[in-house]
C-alpha cells in the first residue's frame, strides 16, 4: 500500500555561524568550521538538505588540569602539560575545533595574567590550524580581563569567546565586536532565559551570526532530560520562526559527563557500575548522542575514544539513508 | 486519534436529558474527552456514534505486552513525538540476545548474570527486562534446548527468533502459557507465523525492508486475528534507524495510520561494531524504539542505558523530588555538621550517597526548591537565603544540633551574606560545588 510520510515544512531556519578565519579572511587558520543552517529537525534528510554536520570540539586547558579524572590524564599523557602540544594531539585525534579554558592560576599557583593568557592562546594558534574557542576561568572580573587581552591580540581570527552569561556579557561582547570574534552565550536549561540573553547581546549591536548558544545540559543521570527537552524546544521554536532562538547550539557533554562520579571515580563504587574506563566513555558518548538527537551543532568532548565513536555516529547520521 | 470535547459532542444526542448525571451533553462530552466518565453512562447514544467513539479511543500505537511467569514488559500507547509535549509512557524493554549455537551451560551462565543484574539509581532498582533466543543452528531441538536453558535461570519474558515456524514451534514448548514475542513474520512465512502466534496467543514481530511492505504485512496478519504486533522496519545504522523510527511514529500520531500503529523493535548490535552498540541503543531509547535487543551484556554499558531510559521517560511535568526535611545520614550526633541542599531527587541522592559512602555522620537539610537542582533553583529564585532559613526553622534544626553552623553548596556561595542576616547567630560555611567533593571537604574543612 502506498504511504505518504508526514513531512514538516518549517517557516524558520537556524542561522549559520563560521568559526575561525583563514589568512585570506584576516586570520591564520588552516580551515574554518561552519555550523547551523538547519531547516528542519536533526538529520531529517527526507525533508530537506542538512547543510552542515555537527562539529566535534575537544576541550583543553592552558595548564595540566590536575582535578580531571585520572582516566583523562592517562589517555592524553604528557601532552597536557602544554596547551600547544595538547591542541596538536587533539587535532591528530580528529577534532574539528579546539575549546581552551583558561585557568584561574598557573601551575605555580600565581594568578593567570592577561599576558600569560595571550601567550597560551597564541601558542595554540601556532600549533594547530583548527579554529579555537577560548573561555575564561568562570569568574566575571578575571574572565573580562583575560578575554579582552586575548581578543585584542588575536583580532580577526574569529575565535569564539566565552562564556557570556546574563550577569556578565557586556565586556566580552564588546571586545568580540571590536575584534571580529564570536561569543558563546550560556544560560541554564531554559528556553526563555536563552532567548533573553540572545536579545541582550544582539541589543548591543552584535551580529546574530556570531553568537553560539549554549543552553547548558546535565550529564546522563544528572538532569540530561532537562537539557534535552530545552534543546528540542529551542530548535522547534527556531524552526517555527522565533528569531531569537535561531542560533547554532553548543553543548558540553565532555565537561558534564566527566564531572559525574560514574566517570570520575573508579574505586568505592557499586560493582553493578561495571568497568570504570568503559563506563566513563559510555557516559560521555551516551550523553553526547542524546544531545545530538536533540539538536546540538557543536559538542565539546574530552576523551579521544569518545571522539572516535561520536565521529562514526555523526558520519552515519549525515549520510542520506537509502530508506528516505 | 483522541477526539476533542466538541467533536465528541457532535456524536451525542444533544438532548440535554441529564440522565448521564451531567447538566448538558456538552458537559458530558468534555468529561468523556478527559476520560473521566464512560460512554455507557449515556442511554441514548447511537450505535454508529459508539463505533466512531470506540475507534477514536483506540490508542494510535497499540500497547503490546510480553508476559512470563510474574513478569510483564509493555510497550506502545505513546501519544507524543517530543517528551516535553506530555511525556513518554512505556519504557522500551531492554533484552539481551543469546544464540542457540552456544553451549547450554554457557547460555545459562550468561543469562544468569544478566538476569540477576540490578543497579540502584536515585533509589530505584533497575534491571534487564528479558531475553532473546535466536536460532542460528536451524535445528528445532537445539533451539528448544537453548530456550529451556534460559528458562532454567531466568523467568523474564522472552523473544524467540527464527524465520522458520517449525523451529519457533519447538521453542514455544518449554514456555507454554507465556506470551513471548515470536520474531518473526516476513513476506514469505507470514501465514504460518500468524497461525502459530494465534494458536499460542503470542505477540508477533513483523519484518519488511520497506514501510509499504511492512504495512501490507500487518494488514494481512491482522486478518488472521493476530493484533499484538511489533515492527522491524530494518534500519540498523544511526541514520536509517532514526529516519524509520521517526517516520513510523509520525504516521501513527499525525495520520493515525493503523497499519504501522505498533511498537518498533531495534537491534543495535546488528550494525556489527560492539563499540557503537551502546550509542545505537541510546538513540533507540530517545527516538522511539519499543523493544531493544542487545548482543553484548556488560554492566558498564547497561547501567548508562538503564539510566538514560529512566531520564528520557521521566514525566517533564513532575520533576522527581524527595520530601523536604532534615535527613540523618550515618547516625549524626548534635555536634555533627548540617549540610544544605535542594529537594531535586538527583541532587539529593548525589549528596546523600557521597556522605553515606564517606562514613561521616551529617545532617542533610533538604530545602523545598520545587524539585530543582541547586543552580537551576537558584537561577529561578527557588533556592535563596529566605527559603533556606525557613527550612532551618520549619524542621527545628536548632533543637537537634549543638553547633549552629550550616554548610551551603559551593554554587550558591553568593547567598552566604544574606543567610547570615536571615539566621543571626549561625555560622555560614561554603562547601564544594560538586557532591563528589563533599567527603574531602568534610574531612579537611569541618
Amino acid at each position: 500500500m502506498p504511504i505518504e510520510i508526514p513531512t514538516d515544512k518549517w517557516p524558520g531556519s537556524v542561522r549559520s555561524a563560521t568559526i575561525g578565519a583563514t589568512a585570506d579572511q584576516g586570520g591564520s587558520r588552516a580551515r574554518t568550521v561552519t555550523v547551523g543552517g538547519e531547516k528542519t529537525l536533526p538529520f531529517m534528510h527526507f525533508e530537506t538538505e542538512i547543510p552542515n554536520p555537527p562539529i566535534i570540539a575537544v576541550e583543553i586547558r592552558d595548564r595540566r588540569p590536575d582535578d580531571w579524572s585520572p582516566l583523562l590524564l592517562q589517555v592524553w599523557g604528557e601532552v597536557i602539560n602544554d596547551p600547544a602540544t595538547w591542541a596538536q594531539a587533539a587535532e591528530q585525534a580528529g577534532a574539528d575545533l579546539i575549546q581552551m579554558t583558561l585557568s584561574l592560576v598557573d601551575q605555580a599557583g600565581n594568578p593567570t595574567t592577561p599576558q600569560g593568557a595571550v601567550a597560551s592562546v597564541k601558542a595554540v594558534l601556532s600549533a594547530t590550524g583548527l579554529p579555537l574557542l577560548v573561555y575564561g576561568p568562570g569568574q566575571a572580573e578575571v574572565d573580562n580581563e583575560l578575554l579582552v587581552a586575548v581578543a585584542e591580540a588575536t583580532k580577526g581570527e574569529r575565535l569564539g569567546l566565552g562564556l557570556c552569561e546574563d550577569k556578565n556579557y557586556r565586556t566580552i561582547v564588546a571586545t568580540a565586536l571590536a575584534n571580529g570574534h564570536l561569543v558563546t552565550a550560556r544560560t541554564p536549561m531554559d528556553v526563555n532565559l536563552a532567548k533573553q540573553l540572545n536579545i541582550l547581546i544582539s541589543d548591543m549591536g552584535f551580529p546574530m551570526d556570531r553568537i553560539l548558544m549554549d543552553p547548558t545540559t546535565g550529564a546522563l543521570g544528572y538532569g540530561i532530560e532537562y537539557g534535552y527537552s530545552a534543546m528540542e524546544r529551542l530548535r522547534l521554536a527556531a524552526l517555527q520562526g522565533d528569531g531569537m532562538t535561531q542560533l547554532p547550539m553548543i553543548v558540553t557533554p565532555g565537561f558534564e559527563a566527566w564531572k559525574t562520579k560514574e566517570s570520575k571515580v573508579g574505586a568505592g563504587v557499586p560493582e553493578a557500575w561495571g568497568d570504570w574506563a568503559a563506563r566513563a566513555v559510555n557516559w560521555e558518548t551516551l550523553t553526547c548522542i542524546t544531545l545530538l538527537e536533540s539538536g546540538a551543532d557543536i559538542v565539546v568532548l574530552r576523551h579521544p575514544e569518545s571522539l572516535r565513536r561520536v565521529r562514526a555516529a555523526i558520519q552515519d547520521l549525515m549520510a542520506v539513508p537509502q530508506v528516505a | 486519534m483522541a477526539l476533542s470535547g466538541i467533536q465528541i459532542y457532535k456524536l451525542l444526542p444533544q438532548t440535554n436529558c441529564k440522565e448521564c448525571g451531567f447538566p448538558t451533553c456538552l458537559a458530558f462530552a468534555m468529561k468523556l474527552a478527559a476520560k473521566q466518565v464512560e460512554l455507557t453512562a449515556c442511554p441514548y447514544v447511537s450505535e454508529e456514534s459508539k463505533a466512531q467513539l470506540a475507534e477514536s479511543s483506540t490508542p494510535p500505537i497499540r500497547l503490546v505486552a510480553l508476559k512470563s511467569n510474574g513478569y510483564e514488559v509493555k510497550s506502545g500507547n505513546e501519544i507524543v513525538l517530543f517528551r516535553h509535549e506530555k511525556t513518554f509512557y512505556n519504557k522500551p524493554g531492554l533484552f539481551f540476545r543469546v544464540l542457540d549455537s552456544e553451549n547450554p551451560e554457557a547460555i545459562k551462565a550468561k543469562i544468569a548474570a544478566a538476569d540477576q543484574y540490578s543497579v540502584n539509581y536515585v533509589g530505584i532498582d533497575l534491571t534487564m527486562d528479558g531475553f532473546a533466543v535466536a536460532s542460528v543452528s536451524g535445528d528445532p531441538a537445539k533451539f528448544a534446548n537453548a530456550v529451556s536453558a534460559v528458562r532454567q535461570v531466568s523467568k523474564r519474558p522472552l523473544i524467540l527468533m527464527s524465520r522458520n515456524p517449525d523451529i519457533l514451534a519447538a521453542g514455544l514448548r518449554p514456555v507454554d502459557g507465556e506470551t513471548p514475542l515470536l520474531y518473526g513474520a516476513d513476506a514469505s512465512n507470514w501465514e504460518a507465523m500468524a497461525d502459530l502466534a494465534a494458536q499460542h496467543k503470542t505477540a508477533l514481530g513483523v519484518i519488511a525492508p520497506t514501510l509499504e511492505g511492512l504495512a501490507d504485512l500487518t494488514e494481512k496478519i491482522k486478518t488472521k486475528g493476530v493484533e499484538d504486533l511489533v515492527l522491524d522496519p530494518g534500519g540498523r545504522t544511526f541514520g536509517s534507524g532514526l529516519t524509520l523510527g521517526t517516520q513510523i511514529r509520525r504516521l501513527s500520531l499525525k495520520k493515525n495510520f493503523r497499519p504501522l500503529g505498533y511498537p518498533v523493535i531495534a537491534f543495535p548490535g546488528d550494525a556489527g561494531d560492539p563499540s557503537l552498540e551502546p550509542m545505537l541503543a541510546a538513540q533507540a531509547i530517545a527516538k522511539y524504539a519499543g523493544f531493544i535487543v542487545l548482543d553484548n551484556f556488560s554492566p558498564e554499558a547497561v547501567y548508562p542505558l538503564l539510566v538514560l531510559r529512566q531520564n528520557i521517560y521521566t514525566d517533564p511535568q513532575k520533576p522527581i523530588q524527595v520530601l523536604p526535611g532534615l535527613y540523618e545520614i550515618n547516625n549524626p550526633k548534635p555536634e555533627d555538621p548540617v549540610l544544605v541542599t535542594t529537594n531535586f531527587s538527583i541532587t539529593y541522592f548525589s549528596v546523600a550517597n557521597e556522605v553515606e559512602g564517606s562514613g561521616l555522620p551529617a545532617w542533610l537539610l533538604v530545602t523545598d526548591a520545587e524539585g530543582m537542582s541547586v543552580l537551576t533553583a537558584w537561577a529561578a529564585g527557588k533556592f535563596d537565603a529566605e527559603r533556606i532559613a525557613k527550612a532551618v526553622k520549619e524542621f527545628n534544626v536548632a533543637e537537634k544540633i549543638s553547633r549552629k553552623r550550616v554548610v551551603l553548596p559551593g554554587h550558591v556561595a553568593v547567598l552566604s551574606g544574606e543567610l547570615e542576616e536571615e539566621l543571626p547567630g549561625w555560622e555560614i560555611r561554603v562547601g564544594p560545588r560538586e557532591a563528589v567533593d563533599v567527603p574531602a571537604f568534610m574531612k579537611t574543612a569541618l
